[in-house]
């Protein structure tokens, strides 16, 4: 199981990699939307990078709720693979 | 015991023209704003890539299909009268009977074709592809029309946000014959039935519904894969590729699966920024004006990908004609 920092970093390379997001502007309190300009279906393709990366399970249902990065981070660390 | 005649079989099969039809009234997304929809150009290109697309006003689906399919004999160089068998791809009748392609090939005087519709939504045209070549390459027929024609705004609640501003009208046509090499590459199709309910047309309305971030997460996490087998199935490799021609539902879609599949030197069909998704018809149609402008160059491999409701999807490696 990772670490809330393994879980960040991790969140923080997938943001890099589909949305353009520089590392250093991710941090818990930051909505994807309104801080981040990640869209909804960028948010699909962080969904499935994440799903890949830590083994969870983010069904499309669930992605409207996952409003800051630390949403996205307890989601993670409450579903273990 | 008994054993049937078959008929000769040619060495394989070819595309020797395609043709398209687009309908002359243009719908920019500041016209679809006018009508009253709730929604901005800004959302409609970042999130889908459509500038503009056509709406059929006079036309039907099966004028479209005849306009695209004069076309396509036209730049074949196969007379009509030679046509055998006719394949009109399509999910968008006017009637439920009887079939298009009878009336389609009594229209462009085709006399007495095999003759039938075929329904796989999106994916449609390539199905139709794979069985024209299927057919000739059996020895069935020798001479194939395919064509993919939709209509799709008889079938659109233009203020339904996930798919007025997306789905259009048109048509496009191919002319499938004998080869003596194999000029079409084998198929890779399947489909997911359990996603079903993905895309569907309402029993009572009778219009479009899709939940569009399933269609997008399947799409792009798996036709990625999909179009690099199709390469592998024809032996080549992407990089082989002089064009990539994916259905043009949406411009995410399009630029996430060229990535994934790593065509570098391919040109990618962007035709959905005018045109709009018109389903079966996306792929003929595109490719058809990517022939015109000159971009892929005849004897090159050209990949298509066809997918969508059902959930189908079908892709195939073709020597450009
Ligand atoms: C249809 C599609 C464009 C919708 O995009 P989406 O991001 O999934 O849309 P959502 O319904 O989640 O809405 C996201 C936001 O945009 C808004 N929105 C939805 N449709 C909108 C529209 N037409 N115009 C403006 N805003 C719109 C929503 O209200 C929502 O805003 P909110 O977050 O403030 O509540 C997209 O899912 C898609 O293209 N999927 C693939 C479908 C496809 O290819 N189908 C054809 C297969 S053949």
């Amino acid at each position: 199981m990772a670490s809330t920092e393994e879980i960040l970093a991790g969140l923080a390379e997938i943001l890099n990699e589909v949305a353009d997001v520089a590392p250093e502007d991710v941090s818990v309190e930051k909505s994807f939307t309104d801080d981040l300009d990640v869209d909804s279906l960028s948010m699909v393709e962080v969904a499935m990078a994440a799903e890949e990366k830590f083994g969870v399970k983010i069904p499309d249902e669930e992605l409207p709720k996952l409003k800051t990065v630390g949403d996205a981070v307890s989601y993670i660390e409450s579903n273990p693979s | 015991m008994t054993t049937l005649t078959t008929a000769p079989r040619p060495a394989g099969s070819r595309v020797a023209g395609l043709g398209h039809y687009q309908p002359p009234t243009v719908v920019t997304n500041a016209d679809i704003i006018a009508r009253g929809v709730e929604t901005s150009d800004e959302w409609i290109q970042s999130r889908v890539g459509i500038a503009e697309r056509r709406f059929a006003m006079d036309e039907t689906m099966l004028d479209m299909a005849e306009a695209a399919s004069s076309k396509a004999l036209a730049n074949s160089g196969i007379a009509a009268t030679d046509i055998d068998l006719v394949i009109l791809a399509t999910c968008t009748s006017e009637q439920q009977v009887p079939g298009g392609a009878a009336t389609l090939a009594s229209r462009l005087g085709i006399a007495a074709p095999g003759a039938y519709d075929l329904n796989a939504a999106c994916a449609g045209f390539v199905y139709g592809l794979t069985s024209a070549s299927n057919a000739i390459i059996a020895g069935q027929a020798r001479n194939v029309l395919v064509v993919g024609s939709e209509k799709l705004t008889d079938y659109v609640d233009l203020f339904d946000r996930s798919t007025g501003i997306i789905f259009a009208d048109g048509a496009g046509a191919a002319v499938v014959t004998v080869s003596d090499s194999a000029r079409i590459g084998p198929v890779v199709w399947g489909s997911d039935g359990d996603n079903a309910d993905a895309i569907v047309t309402d029993p009572v309305s009778v219009t479009l519904r899709q939940e569009g971030q399933t269609v997008f997460r399947w799409a792009t996490s798996t036709m990625g894969g999909v179009a690099a087998r199709a390469c592998a199935a024809a032996g080549i490799e992407p990089s082989d590729l002089a064009g990539f021609v994916p259905h043009q539902a949406n411009l995410r879609i399009i630029d996430l699966v060229a990535k994934r599949l790593g065509a570098a030197n391919a040109v990618v069909a962007r035709d959905i920024v005018t045109s709009g998704n018109t389903s079966s018809a996306s792929i003929p149609l595109a490719l058809s004006k990517m022939l015109e402008r000159g971009e892929i160059g005849s004897g090159t491999p050209v990949l298509l990908v066809g997918f969508g409701a059902g959930l189908t999807y079908a892709a195939q490696v073709i020597l450009a004609p």
